[in-house]
Order: structure tokens, then C-alpha cells, then sequence
């Protein structure tokens, strides 16, 4: 008996181990959402970082799926929309309600009834879709986002046509003091959510179900002679992934206080898909990662030019092909680097696949910059630094090409030498 | 009496026209260690796949312990106390050598779909998984990702996995197959260790392996059993020889059974 606990003790990782790899990032994480508002940010940043706080959940959420799981979704905004919508309803309800339940019931709530909707809507959704995995999975997906779209678009009492429904997060009691009314308000509450969403979908990892999805990502074939139904699991998942993406949806509800239909469309759906699989979905903290870049970018990148759709789409193609670990792949892989003995060595490396990246990124910056001003014919041009490139001019198409044809040149020299060694 | 482990009564299976598995009947008795060889494509792993619930039988009856499996789901005859391997290695690739075993734990011990529960304070799981690590000789590998092991220590897990759930019925398909010499003696020790006290069946190729740890052996041809009994039966057996061992037979004389 002795030799037996000993051996288990020595298997798991030791007390150590398990702060520094699952508590301390937790504390630093709860940490960093505390500090954020003392250091003052604009009332555009808050809403920014509202917005990340959602899309953390969310992306995690779908992660829960595609990258525990093994099951693509096209449609996972439908749970957050219909958790969202539910929890504007609730408000109008609220503001409507003169004492009972409804009159007592905080604004700070909605997560937990967007969570409760989620899971319903994924138990009914995912009953029949559960069923099939691999591709007819997604293709249902698929065909259930258009679906609830279309819904949504018919039914106007429900869902308000194409205006959407509208609340007022000012309604109702106030809840540790917080009215909700002004955005510091609701970054605190955003940030309380975030926090429990990502403790909670980071102990669901930990749980026999968990890891139990795992497994059947890897095999469902094996997981059937272990005792479990591979369809089971594959659905009470889905149910959770749709209760933490309606938790998300109620968030939103209370930050933007309206919902309309084209929450439920393919549109936001394939926008979490590409955050988590850039953020990297075989780490647990990828999809915040990546939550957190293409939030960021989404509002940002459109302030500095119009082809950033287009910047983000070869941004993903380029994740999907080179970097398939996505974000935290780079960070846990810089971070194991140097720290290893061969990091000078890797450091080399590094530094010259960053240049061949960006001298690469300089030639597509550039034709994609030229190309759109000359097709929109109004005779724009593109000045960097106060230098004109015309797209009939020889120089455009120098700092274009050469850059291009030498940063694949550095990428494709890095990646041979990689395969000699 | 007991009722016999396992009992298989004019099993049927043809896909579209093609009779693979053409009245098949065969009791094993409880705590018997018992082989089926058979040339290729004689049935044997279809055999395996309709006991174990992955095909489902065209005609026929399986019942583990006197109670019927056949028509049930997979999932149903492993928790009723059945298990098997694979003749490829069928792991879960991207988790570490212990989760998997740790996964094949968890159901015996209750834990069914559970997501209220830590899986790191279920100590009687741990200790259970860290107990068959052990016992299969991978506990200094238990922390690497399964798909990283060597060929032959994926096969252990293999059956790792397998008697993790402590099923009482056991069945390995071909589990020495592709192995060297010493990796498959290794592996009939671990088959020895593992299957004391429970019901074995098992598929192999290599003779030596068969006649050294069978009670008793079932040829199977063309999808019929021509032949039951102890190796020394079998050896002897005028059909066998000419149906399947035929050059393979003066191997066999040699070899001490």
C-alpha cells in the first residue's frame, strides 16, 4: 500500500507544480482585470475592454468545443445570441415589473439566466446534432445558424426584426452598490464574469467529463470500450460550451443593452472561430489570447485602413497553415525557448523569421494599400511617410516586390535550415 | 455452475453478400485463457468486433455471463464486464500515457460523466492508474504523450487501457503483432500478469505465443470453427494441419508447448 501512494505522488505533479501551473496564472489573471481601471483608460478603451471581456468567454466557450472536443462549429453564436436576447427581455421585464421577481431581481444576474438559456438552447440544439461528429457535425452547425437567423428575422415579437430588441441595464436594484449606469460600473461586472467564466471553464477541464472529451476528441472509437458513449459526452459538452457562450451573451446584453438578430448569424459565429483558433486552440489560454488580438483589432485596425477584413483574413489563412498552435503557441514556445541551453542558438532563428515576416508583411501592405485606393478609381494615393506611391509608378512595384520576394526568401532559408538539423 | 464467461451461439455475420463469420459456436469457461488462430482473413478480428458490440451480428447470440450482449452498444458490454484491445494501437494520442489509463479508471470507479468532481483529488483513481502504470512497466513514461512512445510500449498501453476498467472478460487482438523477440516476451508475461484471475481471449499470429498461453485453442477458417481443444488436440488434429498449419506444423511440433 505504502509503494502504491507513493507512486501516485510522485506521478501527479507536486504541490509546487500544480500553484505555479494552475493557481498563480489564475491570481495574476484577477489581478491584472483589478489594476486595469486605475490606470484611467478612455471611455473607448472601456467599452474595448468590455468587449474582450465577452469575447474571452465566448472564445473559450467555442473552445470548449473545437479544441477539447474535436467538434467545428459554424453556428456558435446562436447561444450566445439566444442567451443574450433572453437576458434584454429579462431587462425590459425588470424595468416593467413593480416588486415580485422580477422588480427584486439584480441587473448584475443576467450571466447566470444567459448561462441557463445557453444551456437549454445547446440540450435542445444539440440533441439532434450531437449525434454525428466530425463534418456532418459542422454542416448541421452550419444549417442551425442560418436557421435561427432566419427565425429571428421572422419572428419580430421575439427577437425585433431587424432593429433588434433594446433594455435598460439602469433597471431594477442596485447590486454591491453597482448601478450599472456608467461604463467603470460595467467593467467591473464584466470583469467579475470573465473572472468566474474562466475559472469555471478552466475546472471543467479538470473534471472526469473534461477529460473524458478529451479522450473522445482523440478516439471516439476506443472511448466506447472504456465504458462511455461517445454521443453522451460529445453532447452533455455542448450543452456546457452553449451555457457558457449564453453567459457570454447576457454580458453583452448588459453591455450594449440591445440584441439583434444578426447576433445568431454565421457573421459573429465565424468571427469566434477565427479569434479562437488564431489564440490557439490546443492551449487552454489560447482562445483568450486570441479574444483579446482580434477584439483589439476588430476596433482598431478599421481606424487605420479599409483592407483590415483583409489584413485579418490572411492573418488567419497564415495562422492556419504555418502557425497551426496559433498565439500561444509563439508564447509558450518563446517561453520554453529562453529558457532552454540551446536558446542563443533559437534566438538566431527567431530574430531572422521575425525580419523575413516583416519584410513579407511590408510587400502585402503595400499592394493590398495601392491596390484598393487605385480600384476605388477616385484617384487616391497611398503616402507612407509622406511618400507618394502611385500604382503606376516603378517605385511602388519595387517596395513592393523586393521586400515580398526577400522576406520569403529569409522564411523558406530559415525553414531549410530547420529541416537539415 | 457457473455459466460460461462467454458463450457464442451460431453467430452469423455477412456483409452484403460475403459470409464472413458462418455459424460460429464456442463457450469459454471462466478463468480459461483460450486462443483463436486461423490463416488471414479467416474472421478473427470480425469475430472480436461482433463480441465486443462494434458489428452487430446478422444472426446469432453472444451472451457474457449468461446474459445476452449481442445487439447492445459497445459502451453497454464493456460496463457489463467486457474489454478488449486493438490489433492497431487505438489510444488517445494527444493525452499523456497516464490520462490514458486514468481514463480507462474512471468508469469502473464511478465517475460515469461527472463534471462537479476535481479528477486530480479523486485519490482512489490515482492511485488505481498509478497501480497499473506499474504493473505494465510504463510508470517512468507516464507523464509523455502517448502518441511519442515507442511502437512496442503503445501496445502495452494499449493493453493498459484495456484492463484498466478491470473487466473480468478480456480480449487482446494480436497483441505482439510487429514486435521483436524480447518485446513479445515481455508482452506474454505482461499478458500472463494481466489476465490472472479473469477469462482470456485472445487473437495471435505468433505460435509460440498461442500454444505457451492458451488452455485451450479455436481454429477458425472461412469463418467456421473446425476445431476446439487443447494445444495438444490441436496439434495433432489431421484437419488443422491440412487447413491451416500445414508447413507451419513441424514448427509447432518443435515447439514446447
Amino acid at each position: 500500500m505504502t509503494d502504491m501512494t507513493t507512486n501516485s505522488a510522485a506521478l501527479a505533479p507536486s504541490s509546487g507544480e500544480k500553484f505555479r501551473e494552475r493557481v498563480l496564472p489564475f491570481i495574476l489573471f484577477g489581478l491584472v482585470l483589478i489594476v486595469i481601471p486605475f490606470f484611467g483608460p478612455s471611455r473607448t478603451t472601456m467599452t474595448l475592454l468590455n468587449h474582450i471581456g465577452i469575447n474571452i468567454v465566448f472564445a473559450l466557450s467555442f473552445n470548449m468545443l473545437l479544441g477539447r472536443a474535436g467538434l467545428l462549429t459554424f453556428g456558435h453564436a446562436v447561444y450566445l445570441g439566444l442567451g443574450g436576447y433572453f437576458c434584454v427581455h429579462i431587462l425590459n421585464w425588470i424595468d416593467a415589473a413593480d416588486g415580485g421577481f422580477w422588480g427584486n431581481l439584480p441587473v448584475f444576474s443576467m450571466p447566470v439566466f444567459g448561462f441557463a438559456m445557453g444551456a437549454l438552447a445547446g440540450a435542445v440544439i444539440g440533441w439532434p446534432s450531437c449525434r454525428r461528429a466530425g463534418t456532418a457535425f459542422a454542416m448541421i452547425s452550419l444549417g442551425v445558424a442560418e436557421l435561427m437567423a432566419a427565425f429571428a428575422y421572422m419572428f419580430d415579437s421575439l427577437f425585433g426584426g431587424e432593429m433588434g430588441i433594446s433594455g435598460d441595464r439602469m433597471a431594477g436594484p442596485e447590486f454591491l452598490g453597482l448601478s450599472l449606469g456608467p461604463l467603470e460600473e460595467v467593467y467591473w461586472f464584466i470583469a467579475f464574469w470573465t473572472f468566474l467564466g474562466v475559472v469555471a471553464m478552466y475546472m471543467f477541464t479538470r473534471t472526469p467529463l473534461g477529460k473524458l472529451s478529451e479522450a473522445t476528441r482523440d478516439n471516439p472509437e476506443r472511448v466506447q470500450f472504456i465504458g462511455y458513449n461517445p454521443t453522451r459526452v460529445r453532447y452533455l459538452v455542448f450543452i456546457f460550451a452553449g451555457a457558457f457562450a449564453g453567459m457570454a451573451g447576457g454580458m453583452s446584453a448588459v453591455q450594449d443593452e440591445i440584441f439583434t438578430p444578426e447576433s445568431l448569424s454565421l457573421l459573429p459565429s465565424g468571427a469566434i472561430l477565427i479569434a479562437a483558433y488564431v489564440g490557439g486552440i490546443r492551449y487552454f489560454s489560447g482562445p483568450i489570447m486570441g479574444a483579446i488580438v482580434m477584439t483589439y483589432m476588430g476596433s482598431n485596425l478599421s481606424d487605420y485602413t479599409a483592407g483590415w477584413l483583409l489584413y485579418l483574413g490572411i492573418m488567419f489563412i497564415c495562422v492556419v497553415m504555418f502557425l497551426p498552435d496559433g498565439i500561444a503557441g509563439i508564447v509558450f514556445g518563446f517561453w520554453r525557448g529562453i529558457r532552454s541551453p540551446d536558446r542563443g542558438h533559437l534566438m538566431g532563428k527567431w530574430a531572422q523569421q521575425l525580419a523575413g515576416v516583416f519584410l513579407l508583411a511590408i510587400g502585402i501592405i503595400v499592394f493590398v494599400e495601392v491596390a484598393f485606393r487605385w480600384s476605388e478609381g477616385y484617384g487616391e494615393v497611398w503616402e507612407p511617410f509622406g511618400i507618394a506611391l502611385p500604382h503606376d509608378a516603378i517605385l511602388t512595384w519595387i517596395i513592393g516586390i523586393i521586400p515580398f520576394v526577400a522576406g520569403v526568401a529569409v522564411l523558406r532559408h530559415v525553414t531549410r535550415k530547420q529541416e537539415e538539423v | 455452475m457457473h455459466p460460461p464467461a462467454l458463450k457464442l451461439v451460431n453467430v452469423h455475420k455477412s456483409f452484403g453478400p460475403a459470409k464472413i463469420i458462418q455459424g460460429v459456436n464456442l463457450e469459454i469457461a471462466r478463468g480459461e485463457r483460450h486462443a483463436i488462430i486461423g490463416p488471414n482473413g479467416a474472421g478473427k478480428s470480425t469475430l472480436f468486433n461482433l463480441v465486443s458490440g462494434l458489428y452487430s451480428l446478422s444472426d446469432g447470440e453472444v451472451q457474457l455471463n449468461g446474459a445476452v450482449i449481442s445487439g447492445k452498444k459497445p459502451f453497454q458490454i464493456n460496463r457489463m464486464g467486457l474489454s478488449r484491445s486493438f490489433q492497431v494501437s487505438n489510444i488517445f494520442a494527444n493525452m499523456t500515457v497516464r490520462e490514458n489509463v486514468r481514463c480507462g479508471v474512471l468508469y469502473s470507479m464511478g465517475y460515469g460523466y461527472s463534471f462537479w468532481r476535481n479528477i486530480g483529488n479523486l485519490k482512489e483513481v490515482q492511485e488505481k492508474t498509478a497501480h497499473i502504470l506499474e504493473d505494465v512497466g510504463l510508470l517512468d513514461k507516464a507523464n509523455l504523450p502517448a502518441s511519442l512512445l515507442p511502437y512496442a510500449d503503445q501496445r502495452t498501453l494499449e493493453i493498459a487501457i484495456t484492463i484498466a476498467g478491470g473487466a473480468e472478460v478480456i480480449m487482446l487482438d494480436e497483441p505482439t503483432a510487429g514486435m521483436s523477440h524480447s518485446e513479445t516476451d515481455r508482452a506474454v508475461e505482461l499478458i500472463e500478469k494481466a489476465a490472472k484471475g479473469k477469462t482470456l481471449l485472445i487473437v495471435e499470429h505468433d505460435m509460440g505465443v498461442v500454444f505457451g498461453l492458451a488452455d485451450r485453442i479455436s481454429v477458425l477458417v472461412y469463418g467456421e470453427i473446425i476445431a476446439t481443444g487443447a494445444p495438444s488436440e490441436i496439434r495433432g488434429d489431421p484437419r488443422v494441419r491440412e487447413a491451416y498449419l500445414g508447413e507451419e506444423a513441424d514448427h509447432i511440433e518443435g515447439e514446447p508447448a
